[in-house]
């Protein structure tokens, strides 16, 4: 087990080192310094300008280096610009050039400098991850009990109705994207002028003018049922569908086993053979699949997050690709890949202790 | 002109109907729900929906008490609201009690009576629609003879003008639903006869007649092939669609559904049926012109995906040892072609990159002697797959990247695989007989290279072959959302692939066939990949599925193709925009995106059960 886990982090290290690099690479792509050059300095630079000021700063060095230099592995850039000014990678607004340290790289515990947003990367992602956290925490609270409940009502009666109409509604769920789903709440649940809420108005059974609210700015702060539900619904809505249909193949399963058989026959009731019999033996299965959809939940909160303006980590990374901010969008890689790998190894690991018939073997 | 309304002139009569089958049904439902939570038998056993109400009341309490504790709390409920939640639900418990006692002493399975009472109001429900349709089809604008006899002989109409009023009145009376539904009459007359052929001959059809005998599955197949009819209609004839997706009307901003044209011309379609959206664009047009280009993407980027998972899948299942050794064929290929792309990134991207790919190139060609094809491009996969999709898309297609060149080379690869497959395919097949393998290599082949190189190549970029004899140029960011997105579906294809084939390795037929001394390609591509179709068929329409998902987030991104294109990601990020306000253009794109994956999915689905069945 333990060589097993070192393994698995070994391979882990080198993915994030690999996918890093893709990123490095791809973020510092000639169009793309460009890109940054213009809206850094002057957008209307002339050519010149741009390759200079690109060489001031460290951006035309060979791709290696570079990424050498991001890791932490080789001193940081230094340089002067046309104005004399020193500039370099590790030079931070405010301070002495004279003090700033030699390397600055993530093994450091440097993560560099947003040229979006103004401040050190790593308070920008401490700080947007929380607020997603915070999503991902209530999404998880609606999602998990529902698709188990959902699936286990499913899979106890596997081919009755019951069954048929919850796996259809769960084959709608996992076939409604965020973005559908997001844009058709909006509209039928936040909209003062669509849907139902000009209808509760009329009725005065509301006191707003809309029943939701359609962006969770204000949800960043104090969250609420009002300003919170919509965009943890929409995630959690399209997550569900998938694990409930896990929970319902496991659960039939389970059904179908001799053990069930015998309780049965024994005359245990209906009720006791799925809470006491069944149950816990087909929820070993949707626990990794719960693990798995954490990554892929990834996606939705970008999407939601952008939807609804909330300005958490998948806002973050829309605002870093949108704006080339390499450093940012490099952080935001980092930690959206370990959050991947992660998973990946908590599921396996997990799985392994969960299951005893690979556990002894 | 009168704007349309939404259920045309016959909406009255039909929903009095409607209504009283709506309220029975609703009824009905609810008392079968209570009644079978609350037990049948007279004795009643109410754990159950004990269970959730007492769970309930729990939470109502604890709500009620958390709040007046802290009634300076923000995003606490009113203690009003939570009286009258509290009081509805004792209410419908008394209801449910009182009700399973009642219907008991007159039914013997009284859920079961309330659940058929429920069939027969969705039953009527549904009955009563197509009669609304039926009518309003028929009979619309019927009045207008009339009306037209009882005017004065000197002010009636004449010509043209006659035959225009006579339209806008028979569109009055249709109203917005079922002139949609006329809209679409091609489609639903092709959707007919497709069906009514395939069942009357379904015995015969295999695997797709037996999608014919499972209800879910034909409803997603209808699904699927309505928006298949739709995009064919549109694309090859021009139909359905009422204006031109890009056509914009002076005062139609924003308008609400089934306003009319102002200044309409006779030849013109004289309403915006879903009304228009912010640059006065007809909402409809643009939902059924997008279709096209999802119809057109998502298969065929689902089809290459299945190509390079099938090329690179089979193998690493397959094969186990090195993936190279010394002195074989598979070496001297790999070597070439890392030479190759080497020598292209330094002529392309200076000494560095030269340096930097030899580099990785050559750890990986060394690591191919002691490590499995297996491991490698599973590694390889797991690399893709461990990335955030939406990053990945920032980084591919941004138009930065795009000026690089970096999704034409891309497709430079991601193209040849079906190539190589189809090449493998034949020759694999014909090995003992030189001539039909040459015969039908060149046959496919060439025609299939040409395609290859006229579509990676398109003038002013980077890769410019042809300059003016290319003639076939994709419509612009149509080649590099089809390169994100075949890259992206590329590695879970392989990994299923992967699977499939280390199953199936060690099946008899398997171990025959290497007796009989078949070479590698041929036991994979002539016995394995035949037997593993079924789940394959069922996957490539769960990830049509999935790759239309896809487009439509990279359209909800604006990545990829312009702004203006009507592709339903586009629009509905166009529409997402004032979303509180207008809610109308961003609704139909929504819900034919969600109709055709809903679609594919429940395809799917049959499918997998029909399979499964023999």
């Amino acid at each position: 087990m333990g060589l097993f886990i070192l393994r698995r982090l070994g391979v882990m290290i080198l993915t994030a080192l690999c996918l890093t690099f893709v990123v490095f690479f791809l973020t510092n792509l000639y169009p793309n310094l460009e890109k940054l050059a213009k809206t850094q300095g002057n957008m209307r630079m002339s050519d010149e300008q741009v390759s200079s000021w690109l060489d001031n700063r460290g951006y035309t060095q060979p791709l290696p280096r570079k990424y050498a230099e991001w890791l932490g592995l080789a001193p940081g850039f230094t340089g002067v610009n046309s104005e004399g000014e020193a500039t370099g990678r590790c030079l931070r607004p405010g301070v002495d050039p004279a003090k700033a340290p030699t390397f600055c790289g993530i093994l450091q515990g440097d993560w560099g400098y947003s040229t979006v947003f103004k401040e050190p990367v790593t308070t920008i992602i401490g700080i947007r991850l929380g607020l997603t956290a915070k999503l991902m925490f209530w999404v998880m609270v609606l999602m998990v009990p529902s698709a188990l409940l959902v699936g286990v009502l499913a899979g106890m009666r596997e081919g009755s109705r019951t069954d048929r109409t919850l796996s259809t509604a769960s084959i709608a769920t996992t076939a409604t994207p965020e973005y559908v789903s997001g844009v058709i709440f909006i509209a039928l649940l936040a909209s003062s002028r669509f849907g139902l809420s000009p209808i509760l108005a009329d009725a005065g059974l509301i006191e707003g003018k809309t029943l939701f609210k359609g962006t969770a700015t204000s949800a960043m702060e104090s969250a609420n049922f009002e300003n919170f539900f919509l965009p943890v619904l929409t995630i959690a809505l399209y997550g569900m569908g998938y694990i409930a249909r896990m929970t319902r193949a496991s659960m039939a399963e389970v059904m179908t086993a001799q053990y069930i058989r015998t309780a049965r026959l024994k005359g245990v009731s209906f009720r006791n053979i799925v809470m006491q019999h069944a149950l816990r033996n087909a929820l070993i299965a949707p626990f990794t699949v719960i693990m798995l959809q954490l990554p892929w939940l990834l996606n939705g909160v970008v999407i939601v997050e952008t939807l609804f303006n909330y300005k958490g980590f998948g806002w973050t990374l829309v605002q870093a690709a949108g704006n080339n901010d390499i450093e940012l969008l490099l952080g935001v890689s980092v930690v959206s890949v370990f959050v991947v790998l992660i998973t990946q190894l908590l599921s396996d690991i997990g799985y392994v202790f969960l299951n005893p018939r690979i556990r002894i073997s | 002109m009168e704007p349309l309304t939404w259920f045309g002139a016959y909406a009255g009569f039909f929903g009095t109907f409607l209504a009283v089958f709506a309220t029975m049904a609703v009824i009905a439902g609810l008392c079968a729900a209570l009644l079978s939570l609350t037990g049948s038998s007279p004795r009643g056993s109410f754990s159950l929906f004990n269970g959730i109400a007492v769970l309930t009341l729990l939470v109502v309490g604890i709500g009620y008490i958390y709040n007046a504790l802290s009634p300076a709390l923000s995003g606490g409920m009113e203690l009003a609201v939570l009286g009258k939640i509290l009081l509805g639900l004792a209410a419908l418990g008394v209801f449910a009690a009182m009700l399973s006692v009642f219907m008991n002493t007159f039914f013997d399975d009284p859920a079961a009576t309330m659940g058929w009472f429920f069939g027969l109001a969705l039953k009527l429900i549904g009955v009563t629609v197509l009669l609304w349709l039926g009518y309003t089809l028929l009979f619309a604008g019927s009045g207008f003879r009339d009306q037209l006899a009882a005017m004065d002989p000197s002010a009636v109409p004449t010509g043209e003008d006659l035959a225009q009023q006579e339209r806008i009145a028979v569109m009055q009376g249709r109203g917005i639903l079922a002139s949609i539904v006329m809209r679409f009459m091609p489609v639903w007359i092709a959707i007919a006869v497709l069906f009514a052929v395939s069942i009357r001959y379904k015995r015969k059809l295999g695997l797709y007649g037996k999608l014919f005998d499972n209800a879910i599955g034909m409803f997603g197949f209808a699904l699927v092939m309505f928006w298949v009819f739709t995009a064919a209609f549109n694309g090859f004839f021009d139909m359905i669609a009422t204006h031109a997706p890009l056509d914009q009307a002076s005062g139609m901003k924003n308008k609400v559904p089934g306003t009319p044209l102002r200044g309409a011309e006779l030849a013109e379609y004289p309403y915006y049926l879903l009304g228009g959206d912010n640059l006065a664009r007809d909402v409809f047009s643009r939902m059924v012109t997008g279709s096209v280009i999802v119809i057109m993407i998502a298969p065929l980027a689902t089809l290459f995906a299945f190509m390079v998972g099938i090329t690179l899948g089979l193998p690493a299942g397959y094969f186990s040892g090195p993936a190279l050794r010394k002195g074989s064929l598979g070496m001297v290929a790999t070597a070439v072609v890392f030479a190759l792309a080497t020598l292209a990134a330094g002529l392309g991207g200076g000494i560095s990159n030269f340096l930097m790919l030899g580099v990785i190139l050559a750890v990986l060609f060394v690591l191919m002697f002691r490590a499995s094809l297996d491991t490698v491009l599973s590694f390889l996969a797991n690399l893709i797959l461990a990335f955030p999709v939406i990053l990945l898309f920032y980084l591919l297609v941004t138009p930065e990247i795009v000026e690089t060149g970096l999704p034409q080379y891309m497709a430079i690869v991601l193209f040849i695989f079906p190539i190589v497959f189809s090449g493998v395919l034949i020759s694999s097949r014909f090995q003992t007989d030189p001539k039909k393998n040459r015969f039908w290599l060149t046959v496919v082949l060439v025609p299939l290279a040409i395609i290859y190189a006229v579509t990676i190549s398109a003038p002013d970029t980077q890769i410019n072959l042809f300059g003016p004899l290319d003639f076939f140029n994709p419509a612009p960011g149509v080649l590099v959302v089809f390169v994100s997105v075949v890259f992206v579906n590329s590695p879970t294809v392989f990994r299923i692939v992967r699977g499939l084939a280390l199953d199936i390795h060690s099946r008899d037929y398997v171990a025959a066939a290497q007796t009989r001394g078949e070479g590698p390609w041929y036991i994979m591509l002539w016995e394995i990949l035949p037997n593993a179709r079924g789940p394959l068929i069922v996957d490539f329409c769960l990830r049509i599925g999935y790759t239309t998902i896809l487009l439509g987030t990279l359209g909800f991104f604006g990545l990829g193709l312009p702004p203006e294109s009507p592709d339903w990601g586009s629009t509905i990020n166009e529409g997402r925009k004032l979303l509180s306000i207008y809610a109308h253009p961003a609704l139909p794109p929504a819900f034919a995106l969600l109709t055709l994956v809903l679609g594919l999915n429940l395809l799917a689905d049959g499918l997998r059960e029909e399979s499964l069945k023999d």
